[in-house]
């Protein structure tokens, strides 16, 4: 493999980590307060759809953006409501949203657009165009460090470089706000938050909003940056991936940032080689698609490392006496 | 005391819930532009109007009704078996090897074969996720959220590079041998002078379904087994009190949950394609979910719910071939139902129960 | 009480509050004044309604009707928040800290500066540091709470409400999970408090608190407040009979025992739990047939691990000889089923965590950890019809109410609930009763009816081994006292020759019962 195939795999794996990475981060904040969420699918799903849409018919890619995160969120008020306010399951509650966004994306995506559950193709403004970063012309020549800053560096759309500057920035939150503590205290024992005289609830939609939020970036970006334009079910997993990169991530930002990445490579080199030949043994590329969910699963047996969930996770709050 | 009465519980509940999900549904339809009535009657008159549709509304139905009771044993020993999508598809690679490699020359033998194919291969995908949950404690949801995309990647696998036919581009397996065709109901019901439509797929695995019901109902309600699952499913430090093995009934529920799951792929994979191919369970796994959900993790609650499903689906079908409402709208719906039955049963049951309250004040 | 003083409001104020849940009235029209720099103790049995009541002052529950005056002001308390402005703190039963934050975090949490954490936790560490000076709460601010015994989590709830600048301190129970050793600690801090003037309320149900520290008590029952008095006005046995509202009966009826053959012996039994703590280190005991042998010790050193290894709940390594004949400690002979065909039977300490199913039907918790016996089997299937016979056979021998055993058992009575897990218990006839907690949170009917079946079992020559936290309880039954410390049996005694003030101590961890001095030394033991 040359230096050039390596930075073409490499470049391809930031794109494609992206997504995962903010659905990632997306998951990280509401299971971080306590509430589970294997919905991240549907959100992402419903606000590729709608950004796509939006972006279509106004022409803009940040309206398609807002109306992305706004599908997004109205989603996540959904599973706040179910698994907060009236205390339902979280799991179920999670796969409800995941199979009412496949649905109604493809309904409503044929009752507007009438092209089998797409939308048309984006083009121009309608999508997030890559950006070049400055000097990456004229460091172009440099070698070695040329393609690394022209190419793997700079060239993504905003949404990537807003992607991985959440890494810090929500580590931040997390560990030197306010916000944050709360945030973390309501994940772990609500009772002591509630009994501080903060309200669980509040802080609770809060995460699930933020969330809701994430999602709906992560959607867009899949729509309108990854690719142009929504299909039926383009998520594809990702969601799922996500949520596998939250757990081996142990929930902490800078180990998402890692476990998106690796993952992203995966995705990445399973999409440039069908079948990986290693020396002899080849790899099919089935195996690349589904080592996601192998090493999570090895993960949680806890063979390497022990991965623990927020203590109040899955649990809705009820008031003891 | 009991809040509310208890039919109240097992049935009223369940009816409101569909109706607001039925009442939403029918919303969705309006926006987009057609007659939710209108579609009502096409679902009714496509889905039983004819042995036609009766045929495929019950072919659904078998699936469901498998896949339901899958997530309903589950349940009972609280473990959330999400995992009935990938042990259907293990279970057509066992139907689909027995009725492959071993000389079944009548469906009499071929049945049961296959049937204990089927359920071998689809407890063997829940026994990884079972063992690490009773064991190591991975949470199952998880892992049998992981466990259906492997099953998917496995199979995309085995389809692709051994299974596949020399010169086929299909990814799918040869036709099955011809001593494994299941009898239809029209096979089965002609010899008694019933008319039943032809080409529908309702087969003699309808059969084994109910019979599947009963036996859930006894092993639940009146075995021991049964009786140390739903124990342990209400309180494992109250299951060790009592002698109850919390690793071997998490193993012995999550294996039968994936065998029954399993089990789904007779009717399918046999009784239908009678080959095996790519995503043969279509989001079936998914639908028993919505069906425990809806029939209250009861056999008969399942099988109703089953039904209502198979109708739905059926339904469905015909009103993406008539109209343009596509078929995802049954996804709708049955995202809706899982909603209200089994998230939002809070927001279902507390104005219920303050009714009957302020009802028992009154009397 | 003093004449109303308009220099000298009440602290509290709690004038008519009446709560009901559902059909369940726990407070009803209640009133109390607590004067400023006083202790006042309020006490009644377990749902008395007293942990209902402080809810209700601390805004986590809203009374029905009612005032609440706080320093002469009427005060509107709708939420916790309100009532930290008004500057009350609680101390609650169970900690509200969060486990894997440390101390610093926790007490902060709520109480923070700043939308940034760095001010709020600098300003927290100074005050802290003031604070143990002042009243010997001393606690490493850095420290993990989860890695801090419960006593050192104990003063950082009481730190978390002091931070807050409460005026009011409210104890719920504060002494439940505590050494003697630890709760005379407790007790000097809330001297220390009362002298810089806070107004403490100390909710229990132990009199001999109440008489040490408190400088007014009032007496809960049913819901209703029975009494206000002045501690020193007052004595253990006036306040025990306004509790419970008769005359308690202190001793059961018994003869005395007639010991016979061994039917238990245990040798260095060690049980190690999950996390690697080692839960008990080494016991040796024995009980003889017509003996009961009472374990006294504070919750939490050893009791429910033994009670647990002996009915096949748990692992252990050591021996333990059953009619001479030794058991297996772990694998597949050593489960509560494999114990209870050797004739032990295991009335748990937690009736609703273990004992029962909750939401099965009474016949089918009669059944519970029998459910393979030979008598309920009709081939493949359980004799159902068999089970409910043989449950209406027993709810009407115990009394049980209503005999009804299509009832699901969370809608009996605790003391209904806990006479069908003896009922099923004792009627297997056992050789060994092991019996935790016989009377928690059992109305005092029940209490009397079940220690008599105790008795009644004993005098049928069974061996019995009885683990309770009250120390009432150990004495009226036991034939023998053992007192378990860390693990560890500390001693036994003889009900007839020892007294509360000896077993107190040897539940410090303290056996050389002449140098009360060495309890301090023993404390971070």
């Amino acid at each position: 493999m040359d230096f050039l195939t390596l930075i073409q795999i490499l470049d391809s794996t930031i794109r494609l980590a992206t997504p995962l990475l903010l659905a990632c981060l997306a998951g990280l904040y509401s299971e971080r307060a306590g509430v589970f969420d294997i919905g991240l699918e549907g959100k992402m799903l419903a606000a590729a759809f709608l950004s796509a849409a939006v972006a279509y018919v106004t022409g803009s890619v940040w309206l398609g953006l807002l109306a992305g995160i706004g599908a997004s969120m109205l989603l996540a008020l959904v599973h706040g409501l179910a698994s907060i306010t009236f205390r339902g399951n979280q799991l179920i509650s999670g796969v409800a949203i995941n199979f009412l966004a496949a649905g109604l994306t493809v309904l409503v995506a044929q009752s507007w657009f009438q092209q089998g559950g797409r939308t048309p193709s984006l083009m121009g403004g309608a999508r997030f165009e890559p950006i070049t970063l400055p000097f990456a012309d004229t460091l172009s020549g440099v070698p070695f460090l040329g393609p690394i800053y022209g190419d793997l560096v700079s060239g993504h759309s905003v949404l990537v470089y807003m992607a991985f500057a959440l890494v810090p920035i929500t580590w931040w939150v997390l560990f030197r706000t306010r916000f944050g503590l709360r945030l973390r205290a309501v994940g772990e024992n609500p009772a002591a938050v509630d009994t501080a005289g903060v309200s669980v609830t509040r802080l609770r939609y809060a995460a699930v909003l933020i969330c809701g939020v994430l999602c709906g970036v992560a959607g867009a970006y899949l729509a309108t940056g990854l690719q142009a334009g929504f299909v039926k079910d383009m998520t594809a997993g990702r969601g799922f991936i996500a949520l596998a990169a939250l757990i081996f991530a142990k929930w902490r930002p800078w180990n998402a940032l890692w476990a998106c990445l690796l993952f992203g490579l995966l995705q990445a080199v399973a999409l440039r080689y069908q079948n990986l030949d290693l020396g002899g043994i080849v790899i099919p590329v089935q195996v690349m698609d589904v080592l996601p969910y192998i090493l999570t699963v090895i993960f949680l047996a806890g063979f390497v490392g022990k991965a623990i969930p927020p203590r109040a996770g899955g649990a809705p709050y009820v008031k003891e006496r | 005391m009991d809040k509310m009465p208890r039919w109240a519980d097992v049935f009223l509940i369940p009816l409101i819930s569909l109706l607001l999900a039925a009442g939403l549904s029918a919303l969705v339809i309006l926006a987009i532009g057609e007659n939710p009535w209108a579609a009502v009657k096409m679902m009714v008159s496509g889905a039983l109007g004819s042995t036609y549709g009766w045929g495929y509304t019950l072919y659904y139905t078998t699936n469901f009704i498998f896949t339901g009771l899958a997530v309903a044993v589950a349940y009972h020993a609280r473990l959330f078996n999400i995992g009935g999508e990938g042990q259907a598809m293990l279970g057509g690679l066992g139907v689909a090897l027995a009725c492959l490699y071993l000389p079944l020359p009548h469906w009499l033998l071929a049945l049961p074969v296959a049937a204990i194919g089927a359920a071998l291969f689809g407890a063997a995908w829940a026994l990884i996720p079972a063992y690490l949950q009773a064991k190591r404690g991975s949470h199952i949801v998880i892992t049998t959220i992981m466990f259906n995309f492997i099953a998917a990647g496995l199979l995309n696998y085995l389809l692709v590079n051994l299974l596949r036919p020399v010169g086929s581009m299909d990814p799918a397996t040869d036709k099955f041998l011809e001593g494994t065709h299941l009898p239809t109901l029209h096979d089965l019901l002609a010899p008694i002078g019933i008319e039943f439509s032809k080409a529908a797929p309702a087969n003699v695995t309808f059969v084994v379904a109910l019979l599947a019901c009963l036996a859930v109902w006894l092993l639940l309600w009146r075995t021991r087994l049964g009786y140390e699952i739903r124990a342990f499913g209400h309180s494992e430090p109250a299951a060790v009190y009592a002698g109850i093995n919390p690793v071997k009934i998490t193993m012995i529920a999550m294996l039968i949950s994936g065998g029954l799951a399993g089990l789904m792929a007779v009717n399918n994979v046999m009784g239908e394609a009678e080959r095996l191919v790519l995503n043969a369970v279509e989001g079936a796994g998914f639908i028993g979910i919505a069906v425990a959900l809806m029939g209250r993790n009861h056999p008969f609650g399942v099988l109703i719910a089953a039904l209502l499903f198979g109708f739905l689906y059926q339904g469905g079908a015909e009103l993406a071939l008539w109209t343009s409402i596509p078929r995802e709208l049954i996804v709708v719906i049955q995202a809706l139902v899982i909603l209200f039955t089994g998230a939002l049963d809070h927001m279902v049951r507390m104005p219920l129960e303050r009714i009957f309250l302020s009802l028992r004040k009154g009397a | 009480m003093a004449a109303p003083d308009a220099a000298k409001a009440p602290a509290i104020e709690l004038r008519g509050i009446s709560k009901s849940f559902g059909p369940v009235q726990a407070n009803k029209d209640i009133s109390i004044r607590v004067m400023p720099g006083t202790i006042h103790g309020i006490i009644g049995e377990n749902g008395a309604g007293k942990s209902t009541l402080m809810s209700i002052l601390y805004g986590f529950y809203k009374a029905d009707s009612g005032e609440v005056f706080i320093n002469g002001t009427k005060t509107n308390i709708t939420d916790s928040q309100a009532a930290i402005a008004a500057g009350i703190g609680m101390v609650f039963q169970h900690f509200k800290l969060v486990p894997n934050f440390t101390v610093l975090e926790n007490v902060i949490l709520g109480a923070e500066d700043g939308a940034l954490l760095r001010p709020s936790l600098a300003k927290a560490r100074k005050e802290l540091t003031a604070l143990a000076k002042e009243y010997e709460l001393n606690v490493d601010p850095d420290s993990v709470v989860e890695d801090l015994s419960v006593g050192h989590q104990q003063r950082v709830e009481i730190l978390k409400a002091l931070y807050r600048r409460a005026e009011i301190l409210i104890l719920d129970e504060p002494t439940g999970v505590l050494t003697p050793a630890e709760a005379d600690h407790l007790f000097r801090i809330l001297e220390n408090l009362r002298r810089e003037g806070k107004t403490i309320i100390l909710i229990t149900h132990k009199l001999r608190e109440i008489m040490e520290i408190t400088d007014t008590v009032s007496v809960m029952r049913r819901g209703e407040m029975t009494a206000t008095v002045k501690t020193t006005e007052t004595s253990p046995e006036h306040l025990a009979e306004l509790m419970v509202g008769r005359k308690v009966l202190l001793r059961v009826d018994k003869v005395p025992a007639v010991p016979g053959a061994q039917i238990l012996e245990v040798e260095n039994l060690q049980v190690v739990d999950s996390s690697g703590v080692q839960r008990l280190k080494g016991i040796d005991l024995d009980i003889r047939a017509g003996e009961i042998l009472g374990i006294a010790g504070v919750a939490g050193n050893g009791q429910s691990e033994l009670l647990e290894v002996l009915g096949g709940m748990r692992e252990a390594k050591g021996s333990i000889r059953l009619n001479g004949q030794p058991l297996p400690l772990s694998g597949a002979g050593a489960d509560a089923s494999a114990r209870r065909h050797l004739g032990i039977a295991h009335v748990p300490e937690d009736r609703h965590r273990e004992g029962l199913i909750l939401d099965f039907h009474a016949w089918e918790n009669v059944a519970f950890g029998y459910h393979r016996d030979e008598k309920y089997q009709r081939g493949l299937f359980m004799d159902n019809d068999a089970l409910r016979q043989d449950t209406q056979a027993k709810m009407a021998k115990f009394d049980v109410r209503p005999p009804d055993c299509w009832l699901s058992a969370k809608s009996f009575s605790g003391g209904n609930q806990q006479k069908i897990v003896v009922a099923r218990e004792i009627e297997r006839n056992p050789d060994l009763l092991l019996i935790g907690q016989p009377t928690r949170g059992v109305d005092i009917g029940a209490i009397e009816f079940i220690h008599e079946q105790i008795i009644a079992l004993r005098d049928q020559g069974k061996a019995i081994l009885l683990v309770s936290v009250e120390l009432d309880e150990i004495f009226a039954l036991s034939d023998r006292i053992a007192v378990m410390f860390d693990g560890q049996i500390m001693g036994f005694r003889d009900p007839a020759t020892t007294d509360e003030k000896e077993l107190g101590l040897m539940m410090a961890g303290i056996t050389d019962t002449r140098d009360p001095v060495s309890q301090e030394a023993s404390q971070h033991g």
